[in-house]
């Protein structure tokens, strides 16, 4: 079993403030090369770090590469109030009590970035809002979401999303409560069009579920189905019962204030006169 | 034949939307919807009624329905939650768990 180091004294430089959802998190680590990672890859959500970020993480970069965990699947589970988030290539544990926590991983965008997702779905689910798999757009001062599995369009509507529009992201949208509404926010985690969304935030007027067709058309959809499907593409990690009950309840509740439709689409422009 | 008694388990998640029940299992995030009969059922799951009264009381009052065949639907309703854990079953009364969520009611 790996011991995590405690951590140095670190200093401003050290730190990178990576905000998503208007949520900062600060990650702190002596590893120049990875804080040039976060940078790059972040670019857009990187903020000048603060007193106010969501939560704080101390980063161990393990060199030379090799797997930090044994387990082969991600495995996220609650210990005495303490999170605690595994794969093959980081381990990481965060105390939501605090905003504290520790990452241990390979020099890997794609750990950090499951990190940072895993976690905004667990600062999320109390407050009613979440992560989507799906694409979001902002238009004329509202935001559209467009969700769906792997292959129901997400990037091609992003791609085909007209000039004076706003994309916030071609494949997970971030879902936060907005006193008797929802805001959809520009994330950095990119899907095929290989794109960072917006760093922008939008009032969401609708949900559309989508779906590859011969015409551009949106149908109305049976409120059973529409949960069904919204519950099957939230990120949702945890092995949890009460999380599993936020997340139910967050959805119902979003179902109760935003309209959701089933928008089924050729591939062409077109189909943004529609929406 | 023995009577049956039914509550809700405390590890689901339900809410009624669009006159639907649908409820969601907290263990294994199974899906469900009721319908109107089965979210009857459901609702009069209070661990104290016996199913029987259920069905005879609630089912077969509010639905036209033949008092033998409520009764089966009912069996095989409850057989099939009580194996996901949404119901649980005794043929003694069951003091009614603190339920997760209030709208479960």
């Amino acid at each position: 079993m790996e011991v995590m180091t405690q951590p140095a004294q670190l200093g401003h430089e050290d730190q990178v403030a990576v905000e998503i959802g208007g949520r900062p998190i600060l990650l702190r680590t002596q590893d120049a090369a990875f804080r040039d990672l976060l940078k790059k890859r972040y670019a857009g959500f990187v903020r000048r770090p603060s007193g106010r970020s969501a939560c704080t993480f101390d980063v161990d970069v393990i060199r030379p590469e090799r797997l930090v965990s044994e387990a082969e699947e991600l495995e996220v589970w609650q210990d005495e109030g303490i999170w605690h988030l595994e794969r093959g290539d980081f381990r990481a544990h965060w105390d939501p009590r605090v905003g504290r926590g520790r990452i241990l991983q390979a020099l890997s965008p794609y750990a950090i970035d499951s990190v940072l997702r895993i976690v905004h779905t667990l600062i999320q689910a109390p407050e009613g809002g979440f992560l989507l798999h799906g694409a979001s757009a902002i238009r004329n001062g509202r935001a559209f979401l467009f969700s769906g599995i792997s292959g129901a369009g997400k990037t091609t509507i992003s791609r085909l999303a007209p000039p004076d529009s706003t994309l916030l992201t071609d494949e997970i949208s971030y879902v936060r409560r907005d006193g008797e509404g929802y805001r959809a926010c520009g994330t950095p985690f990119a899907g095929e069009l290989a794109r960072l969304g917006e760093n922008a935030a939008a009032p969401i007027a609708r949900l559309f579920f989508l779906a590859k067709g011969p015409e551009n058309r949106i149908d109305p959809i049976e409120a059973p189905d529409a949960l069904r499907m919204l519950l099957r593409n939230i990120l949702f990690f945890a092995d949890d019962s009460e999380l599993v009950k936020m997340v139910f309840r967050s959805a119902c509740e979003f179902f109760a204030r935003v309209p959701a439709f089933r928008l089924t689409f050729h591939p062409d422009e077109g189909v943004w006169d529609l929406i | 034949m023995a009577e049956i008694y039914i509550v809700r388990s405390a590890a689901i998640a339900a809410r009624k939307l669009g006159g639907e029940m649908m409820i969601m299992s907290a263990v294994d995030s199974t899906f469900f919807t009721l319908n109107e009969v089965a979210t009857v059922i459901w609702q009069a799951a209070d661990g104290r009624t016996p199913l029987s009264e259920i069905v005879e009381h609630r089912v077969c009052e509010e639905f036209d329905v033949e008092p033998e065949v409520a009764r089966q639907d009912a069996q095989q309703f409850v057989t099939e939650l009580s194996q996901h854990g949404i119901l649980l079953v005794s043929d003694q009364p069951i003091p009614e768990p603190k339920l997760g969520t209030a709208e479960a009611q």
